[in-house]
């Protein structure tokens, strides 16, 4: 399925063979059957699919959230099939960021010390240079001292692309970033991240079910009924709404 | 709606069961102290009944509280008269003395403290009512000197059996007896002493015992013939009588006698009420923070329910609902508390030696109905405030991702609660200080510091502001981000964060006044002990009572004593209340070194009085002025001679000399010795001399300087210890409301929690904050609770300076212990709270909303 990787481009993430299941026996309900997918380094990847398709739990699994009922998961060059919860605890605050849907800001932090709290838990402080690179980006400067409370959606989305940005993780993972953003909000964002990947050779993995978003990116996976059924290498809009298309028209012959 | 509140209840039972503990608690003290006080009321009646006979006949008048020791008597010849009476079947003589003390086969006397060690005459008369009093179970009636009958529980405890010799000591003349124990008596009907100890001799032994060998009783039985009345046989008697004796009947007697007796002991009610108090109003801290908590959750359900048609009124009457059920749970809960409290209170008495182990317990429905009363409406008035803030939710909010409540402002809070600590200063000072001349003063000082505390309460959101901020900072500056965010967490609702530090605060406060009033009262008594202590040794009993005058003898020829003064006291009625008057020779008190305001030892004569200057303060008397007292012989009217400074060896504050306290009617009894050695004597030698010459008296001792005040400051501490433990309860109860509000804040944040567990937080550094804002929590209690309680107990010790406590001392390491302790309780409070959070799903924490 991987087959176009362009040459020379290193893995950022890869799961093989991963099945998840929900519940046990009839009641059962599989998520994600038997998918395999690299994620390459320094690109931006979108994963698309209805809901239910398993667009989620493969992003759960993805970013150590959750745990596979079988198959490999690589970060890196590290599998975390065997990780116990402190070394997960760990890898998710060493290697991975998280932007998510309703934002999740610390509501009694300020923008800074919230873009800050993973490097801080870890003891760690951001590099001023890049921490400076980082805000200038996200444009925040004159923001930075205020708590979420005071500011609007779009800014607070972006406070949380500047911390997942900040500790340089090897993959940042979105989930629905612009879901719950305007259009022009949802866009500073897509931008952001478009801007991580080209500048910084950031990795970013975005699930978003938005044509539009996934316009952004330079690969679209498409799931459903939990199996990566069809790919897009540097996407555009219609392209994307055409495999969609594709996709429905499938799923009501299956008689769904 | 209805509905709809109590699947809400059902829904949070874990909530339900924290918030109801307090509530359990107060009404468990509650009915544990009604429950204990009915049976000790019922056990005291019912022993009385089974100790008086059909109609008593007594000298007349004269207070003798607690006071079977009296000189006042009755002569044998009436006995005769009285049972010549028609209506009498028969009459006898009764002699009943305290003081008498059987000495186990181990050297140690049985009971002592509490009730009475009873030396009587064996009577064969059946008690009021045809009951039958102790009778002979095993051996016989004692019949001439050197026998005696021992009760049944007396007998066991000591461990003899008849044929055995049992040793015993008096406070009468003759100090020591060994007996041949020649029966054991018992109440074969049912029945108990309560842990009084009986010792029976023959009467004319008695006689010879306690009243020198005259032909005299103390009081009379005269028991009625078939078909008369108590009453009837009262009337007949009174006509036969001389003057100044009077005939009572038993049942009246038995009720005074009980009635006497339970008013003695009802500080023990009232103690035990206030701590009911205390838990109650604790509870009441955690209830009102708990509802708010949980209506500022459900807001949003509430305003669906208003969305969907419900009336303010009706949101208003659910929350209401729900307080109703939780109070009658926690009545209920409370009862059977209570129960097992008063269970516990019965056998903690038994260890002191009052033995009520052969009375059930008394369930009076006023108890019940008390609890309920007590647990329900407490809880409706605390869950009132919150319910009243549902009627701001607005139907509208329902449809709102994020809803605050509205809060009513802090600043109209602030001013209440200013306006409420002013009221509650002014009400102290009255309370305490000499300002006006108004009775109650308990009152006002009591409910000073309540309205002191509720207004610190109501004031310290905005007071521990700047208290939190220096915290946040402190802990992100020692524990980095984590400790950053567990300050930022407890200053997110400061209201939520004092109140329930509000909580501990309150117990803090009065263990905080406690531990300065101990404190001050031990520094008192050791250094009024130096001041005044001027003798070597003194001779005192162990159960603070009198002993027999041939001890003085005694240690007077022990080799190195040079001179004993002796002092003797006995308990009076001045002005409705308790008196103890000291008797002792005025040449003693100038070795004494006491030093006089006005007057003076000399001018002691029989019939006058001296007090100290405290006692002339709060009763304004003068040198020259009448002084009227209730003693065993009647009401009496002594003049003062004479004022003195205040003196730890007279503390009684009342003086008179030997021959006026014979002429009340009081026993020829010592109770305290003052030895004076020879110059030169060796202390150590001398004390192993006056240990020997002890030997056979277990319940007196000689005591040095430092003993002696070692002796004062025990009686302290334990009384500090009683009120530590008791306090204990409130601490326990603020203990489960910071658990209580940590485990509900814990449940408002899943969400960030998850956020915070996503981004590499790990459990060992959640679990850290929660701990960390519980400290916070614990330690705001105790730093506001040390402060107020600091400032209580200084200004309670400083209202009593000028009555012999005259030292105010602050036992600062103590008062460090307890910040220490408040770390502590925020550890153990957080453990919940914190494996709760350790132990969510992130993935579905995140989802939360």
């Amino acid at each position: 399925m991987s087959t176009s990787a362009p040459a020379a481009t290193t893995v950022a993430a890869r799961v093989v063979g991963l099945t998840k299941t929900y519940g046990k026996g009839e009641a059962g309900v599989r998520a994600l059957d038997d998918v395999s997918v690299d994620l390459y380094a320094g690109e931006f990847t979108a994963v698309m699919g209805p809901s239910g398709s398993g667009k989620s739990t493969l992003m759960h699994v993805l970013a150590a959230l959750d745990r596979p009922t079988s198959g490999e998961v690589w970060i890196g060059d590290r599998s975390i099939g065997a990780l116990k919860d402190k070394e997960l605890t760990l890898l998710r605050r060493e290697e991975v960021g998280f932007v998510f849907q309703s934002f999740n800001l610390v509501p009694t932090l300020s923008a800074e010390e919230n873009i800050v709290l993973p490097l801080a838990i870890s003891g760690r402080k951001p590099d001023p240079e890049w921490f400076d690179s980082v805000i200038a980006t996200v444009g925040l400067r004159d923001r930075l001292s205020h708590k979420p409370n005071e500011l609007s959606g779009g800014q607070q989305q972006r406070v949380a692309v500047a911390r997942a940005l900040v500790s340089r993780p090897r993959i940042v993972f979105a989930d629905e970033p612009t879901g719950n953003l305007d259009s022009r909000s949802g866009a500073e964002v897509l931008d952001l991240l478009r801007a991580a990947v080209d500048d910084h050779q950031q990795t970013v993995v975005m699930v978003t079910h938005d044509p539009v978003a996934a316009a952004y990116t330079d690969r679209v996976v498409f799931l459903a009924d939990g199996r990566v059924v069809e790919e897009l290498r540097d996407p555009d809009r219609d392209a994307v709404l055409a495999v969609m298309a594709r996709m429905s028209a499938r799923a009501e012959e299956t008689g769904r | 709606m209805i509905r709809a509140a109590l699947k809400s209840l059902l829904g949070r039972k874990v909530r339900l069961l924290l918030s109801t503990f307090a509530i359990v608690l107060g009404v468990a003290f509650v009915v544990g102290t009604l429950v204990f006080t009915d049976t000790l009321n019922r056990s005291f009646t019912s022993l009385f009944d089974a100790t008086v006979g059909d109609v008593v006949v007594q000298p007349e008048g004269g207070a003798t509280p607690g006071g079977i020791s009296s000189t006042r008597t009755v002569p044998a010849s009436l006995v005769e008269t009285l049972a010549r009476v028609p209506g009498a079947a028969r009459a006898d003589g009764q002699i009943v003395t305290d003081g008498v003390y059987v000495i186990d086969d181990k050297g140690k006397p049985i009971g002592g403290f509490g009730p009475p060690s009873l030396g009587v005459n064996w009577s064969d008369a059946p008690a009021g009512n045809g009951l039958v009093g102790l009778t002979i179970i095993d051996g016989r009636e004692p019949r001439g000197p050197g026998e005696v009958v021992l009760d049944e529980k007396t007998a066991e405890k000591a461990g003899y059996d008849v044929g055995d010799t049992v040793p015993i000591t008096t406070a009468d003349r003759t100090a020591n007896l060994e007996p041949t124990l020649v029966g054991i008596a018992g109440f074969p009907e049912g029945g108990s002493l309560n842990g009084a100890t009986s010792a029976s001799f023959e009467t004319s032994v008695a006689q010879d015992l306690f009243h020198d060998g005259l032909d005299e009783f103390d009081t009379i039985w005269v028991t009625r013939k078939d078909g008369v009345s108590q009453d009837e046989l009262r009337a007949e008697v009174e006509k036969v009588l001389p003057d100044g004796y009077e005939a009572v009947t038993g049942d009246q007697s038995a009720k005074d006698q009980a009635d006497d007796l339970l008013e003695a002991i009802s500080f023990l009610t009232i103690f035990l009420l206030i701590f009911a108090g205390i838990s109650l109003v604790v509870g009441t801290y955690i209830i009102v923070n708990t509802f708010s908590i949980l209506v500022a959750q459900r807001s949003r359900e509430l305003a669906l329910l208003r969305a969907l048609g419900a009336s303010k009124r009706q949101v208003q009457r659910s929350v209401q609902l729900e307080a109703l059920v939780l109070g009658f749970l926690g009545a209920t809960v409370g009862i059977g508390l209570g129960v097992v409290l008063a269970i516990g209170l019965r056998a903690l008495f038994g260890v002191i030696g009052l033995d009520l182990s052969d009375q059930a317990l008394v369930y009076r429905p006023r108890t019940f109905g008390a609890a309920y009363v007590v647990g329900i409406v407490v809880t409706m008035v605390a869950a009132w405030f919150p319910a009243r803030r549902t009627s701001r939710i607005a139907p509208v909010q329902a449809m709102r991702d994020d809803i605050a409540l509205p809060e009513e402002s802090m600043r109209r809070r602030f001013v209440l609660g200013l306006a409420l600590a002013l009221v509650g200063g002014v009400s102290l000072a009255v309370g305490l200080g000499d300002l006006v001349d108004i009775g109650g003063g308990g009152y006002f000082t009591g409910g000073g510091i309540l309205a002191i505390l509720l207004g610190v309460t109501a004031m310290s959101p905005v007071l521990s502001a700047p208290l939190l901020s220096a915290a946040r900072a402190g802990l992100a500056r020692l524990f980095g981000p984590i400790g950053n965010l567990a300050g930022q967490n407890s200053l997110r609702n400061p209201r939520r964060t004092t109140a329930t530090a509000s909580a501990l605060m309150i117990g803090l406060t009065l263990a905080c006044a406690m531990a300065i009033i101990g404190a001050s009262a031990k520094a008192s008594v050791d250094k009024s002990v130096e001041d005044s202590f001027t003798g070597d040794f003194v001779v005192s009993s162990v159960f603070q009572g009198s002993f027999s005058s041939s001890i003085a003898a005694r240690v007077a020829e022990v080799d190195g004593v040079d001179e004993v003064l002796r002092q003797r006291s006995g308990f009076a009625e001045h002005d409705g209340g308790f008196a103890i008057i000291l008797a002792t020779d005025p040449p003693s008190l100038a070795r004494l070194g006491v030093d006089f305001v006005s007057g003076g030892a000399a001018d002691l004569e029989r019939g006058t009085v001296l007090v100290s200057r405290s006692m002339a303060a709060g009763d304004g008397l003068e040198v020259g002025d009448p002084y009227e007292i209730d003693v065993p012989k009647g009401t009496v009217t002594w003049k003062v001679a004479g004022v003195f400074e205040d003196n730890a060896l007279l503390s009684q504050g009342l003086v008179t000399d030997i021959r006026t306290y014979e002429d009340a009617g009081y026993k020829k009894q010592d109770s305290l010795l003052v030895v004076y050695a020879d110059d030169g004597a060796d202390p150590a030698t001398l004390q192993d001399r006056l240990d020997d010459v002890l030997a056979d008296q277990p319940t007196v001792t000689a005591k040095d300087q430092a003993a002696f005040a070692a002796d004062q400051r025990k009686n302290i501490d334990t009384f500090v210890l009683i009120i530590y433990a008791l306090l204990g309860l409130a601490l326990v109860i603020a203990v489960l409301g910071i658990v209580n509000t940590l485990a509900l804040s814990v449940i408002e944040r899943t969400r960030e929690v998850g956020l915070l567990r996503a981004i590499g937080v790990t459990r060992t550094q959640l679990r850290r904050m929660i701990t960390l804002e519980s400290i916070v929590i614990a330690v705001l209690g105790a730093v506001l609770g040390v402060v107020l309680g600091t400032g209580f107990g200084v200004a309670l010790m400083y209202a009593v300076r000028d009555e012999g406590l005259e030292v105010i001392s602050v036992p600062s390491g103590q008062l460090v212990l307890f910040l220490v302790l408040a770390v502590l309780i925020g550890v153990v409070a957080a453990i919940l709270p914190a494996r709760r959070a350790a132990r969510l799903d992130v993935l579905t924490a995140i989802a939360t909303d």
